[in-house]
């Protein structure tokens, strides 16, 4: 059946990200004080909140290849999503930090698991706590301007990805970068035909080598205590391309998705 | 009636001894639902295959001493079968998600067991007698030669091998647009409800054609949708009242006396978020996966993801005890919502006197907390522990920091290993714990020795 096989896809994926835990634990308990006296930046709350918003519309987009969406599941983490999204409207910043060498960039993306499940006080830049404090208001403001759309739409600013994808074309080919847009554009056209039969097809063309560990691996730190949840974070945050038109495109696809999915 | 024991009694844990029963190493004999019947003499459970199994408990002998209170199988059958919704080209699942039992009115017991969709509700009888000596037919049930028979006889009734049969008496079906999560049966032995993600329906036990839906949360435009019914229960005592707990980690009593439809609350149980918790999985991890009523009907316990709470009727704003079931994974949510354990659904249970409450965790793992020594244990459910007459040993999880022999730490726990399931005996402590496909069944030695 094509679900049991695009399940089978999903747990390859764990399996990849599990080993990669693996592996990293045991580098990252050696070397954590080299890690914390090798920040020269410390990472930018933005960037965090992107590559997390990211890992949540990869996260919609598989549960919805399941046999029915788990309903509570979708709405808990379309919720986050708005929440974020609200966020970094009301910020009105898609800031990215200001690296000078491509090691810093490197260093400032690997986020520490702790630093995006921190609380709201221990936030860098105490972002979190601003932007929650008036959440309500804005939220309203943008309910009333776009009350049809479940997101609100991001108008302005740079988009962060292209620091990242920057980096990410130094040391991958382009051609890796390439395969995995063309896959989350596979991801967005199996939601609007909603068959199952496409979920096998989702897999069969991403190019395997794209989630080489060993590949991902020469390009992080090998001194971090990252978890594997870092590790997925660089896959989806390379997603879009560089312009700012493709992420608010992204959105839109993304309201779409979200319509599809709360409909079905 | 016995009433149980409180942990920590003279010093030390009650030495819960445990056997196993094996399912099956086949992906649709995952456990899914345990409930025990309300005197506590049957046992029934649900699997991911749609089949039902029965337990019953062994009478005490004196001739074995040692086999006293033993569940064994009492009765198998195929509930629920899968089905396919054309509408929408999706598969219903066949998996058990709730079984509650009926309170007994006659010699037969009747069970409801759910899947997403359809309840069912069926009837278990013995027969341990049959006929003999039929005038017209002979043992095979062939006609006699007429011609042959002599004399008129009585059938008699003579013991025979005890049969279990049971037979689906209703099918609720067509209710419920959403996924069944929740069924209840009311004090009232006559209705029960089942509730799914947005609408809660009050059903009687003899009438399939219709049901009333008594909570409907679903909103006019679907993408207003910002929050789910997660669990629902009668009162044990109030028919009137019920309660369902809701993804943003509120629970909601409801009165039916005030209107037909529920919508509004008769109470909210909602504690306010602690500002300096606050991360972007507060609100997943906020979410109530299992709402309890005590049996006492004053108290309820609520499950979320890394915390469960005992609320009191009486207080909406905050509940009365938080017990942390595992904090330490707390710095493990990202992790843990890649993986998709976050969204993992664990249920709680009481004790029969109120006064100790259980819950699952991962690793094979579960808690037990003491309401009134405030002690807590941690047990596993493991081949080792439940070999006949062993006694189970507490567990402990090292975050760093002394580290025990016997510890576990953090990051050795096995998170496909999980204790969703769990059951209390209503009077007795003895407890049935799922954990994938084996259902382990602890009893408290201590309690069963002092007969």
């Amino acid at each position: 059946m094509e679900e049991e096989e695009g399940l089978h896809q999903l747990q390859l994926l764990d399996t990849m990200f599990v080993r990669g835990l693996k592996r990293k634990c045991f580098d990252g308990e050696e070397d954590i004080e080299g890690t914390l006296a090798g920040f020269k930046a410390l990472p930018s709350y933005n960037l965090q909140r992107q590559s997390l918003l990211d890992m949540y519309l990869v996260k919609l987009q598989l549960c919805h290849m399941l046999v029915e969406p788990n309903l509570c599941r979708s709405v808990l983490i379309a919720n986050t999503v708005r929440q974020i999204q609200e966020e970094m409207t009301q910020d009105g910043t898609w800031q990215m930090i200001s690296t000078q060498s491509t090691g810093q960039t490197s260093l400032d993306r690997l986020v520490s698991t702790d630093i995006l499940c921190r609380s709201s006080k221990e936030q860098v830049e105490g972002k979190l706590v601003q932007g929650y404090s008036s959440f309500p208001k804005d939220f309203e403001d943008t309910q009333s301007q776009e009350s049809s759309e479940i997101l609100s739409t991001v108008t302005s600013g740079q988009a962060p990805r292209s620091l990242q994808s920057n980096m990410w074309e130094i040391e991958n080919p382009q051609e890796n970068r390439g395969n995995f847009q063309k896959s989350l554009d596979q991801i967005f056209e199996t939601l609007e035909n909603k068959t199952p039969d496409s979920v096998e097809d989702l897999f069969s063309e991403v190019d395997n080598s794209y989630y080489d560990l060993d590949t991902v691996l020469t390009v992080m730190m090998g001194n971090t205590k990252m978890g594997h949840c870092d590790v997925l974070e660089t896959f989806p945050s390379q997603a879009p391309t560089n312009s700012n038109s493709n992420c608010k495109s992204d959105l839109n696809e993304l309201d779409h998705i979200v319509e599809i999915l709360v409909e079905s | 009636m016995h009433s149980g024991a409180a942990l920590g009694e003279k010093g030390t844990d009650p030495p819960f001894v445990g056997r196993v029963e094996p399912f099956g190493d086949a992906a649709t004999d995952i456990i899914s639902t345990v409930e025990f019947n309300h005197t506590g003499e049957l046992l029934a459970t649900g699997d991911k295959g749609g089949r039902v199994v029965i337990f019953q408990r062994e009478p005490e002998s004196k001739n074995e001493p040692y086999n006293q209170g033993e569940y064994n199988v009492y009765s198998t059958f195929q509930s629920h079968e899968p089905e396919f919704d054309y509408l929408k080209s999706l598969e219903i699942e066949e998996k058990i998600n709730k079984i509650k039992w009926l309170p007994q009115q006659n010699a037969a017991h009747s069970l409801l067991s759910t899947n997403d969709k359809t309840i069912k509700l069926w009837k278990i009888t013995e027969r341990d007698k049959r006929p003999e000596g039929y005038n017209l037919k002979d043992e095979e049930g062939k006609l006699k030669d007429l011609s042959m028979v002599t004399s008129l006889q009585v059938p008699v009734l003579k013991p025979m091998d005890l049969m279990v049969e049971v037979s689906p008496r209703r099918i609720f079906a067509n209710g419920h647009t959403y996924h069944v999560n929740s069924i209840s049966v009311n004090s009232d032995c006559e209705t029960y409800m089942s509730a799914d993600d947005l609408r809660i329906n009050l059903w009687h036990l003899a009438i399939t054609d219709r049901s009333f839906n008594i909570v409907d949360i679903k909103p006019a435009n679907m993408e207003d949708l910002t929050e789910v019914i997660t669990a629902s229960e009668f009162h044990p005592h109030h028919c009137n009242l019920f309660v369902y707990s809701s993804s943003k980690g509120s629970l909601r009593l409801c009165d039916m006396r005030a209107s037909a439809l529920c919508d509004k609350h008769s109470k909210l149980f909602e504690e306010p978020e602690d500002p300096s918790n606050r991360s972007f999985f507060s609100e997943i991890i906020s979410s109530v996966s299992d709402v309890k009523f005590s049996h006492s009907g004053r108290y309820m316990l609520a499950r979320d993801y890394l915390t469960v709470k005992v609320w009191d009727l009486n207080m909406e704003t905050k509940p009365i005890e938080t017990y942390q079931v595992h904090d330490y994974l707390r710095s493990k949510l990202c992790s843990l919502y890649e993986n998709d354990c976050i969204f993992d659904k664990f249920e709680c249970a009481w004790n029969g006197s109120d006064s100790v409450i259980m819950t699952g965790a991962y690793n094979n793992f579960f808690r037990m907390f003491d309401r009134n020594t405030k002690r807590d244990v941690t047990l596993e459910a493991s081949r080792e522990s439940s070999k006949p007459r062993a006694i189970l040993k507490p567990r402990r999880v090292c975050v760093g920091g002394k580290r025990r022999k016997d510890d576990i730490s953090v990051d050795s726990l096995d998170f496909t290993k999980k204790i969703l399931h769990t059951a209390w005996h209503p009077t007795e402590n003895i407890i049935a714990i799922a954990a994938t496909n084996n259902l382990y069944i602890f009893q408290d030695k201590v309690n069963s020795e002092m007969h």
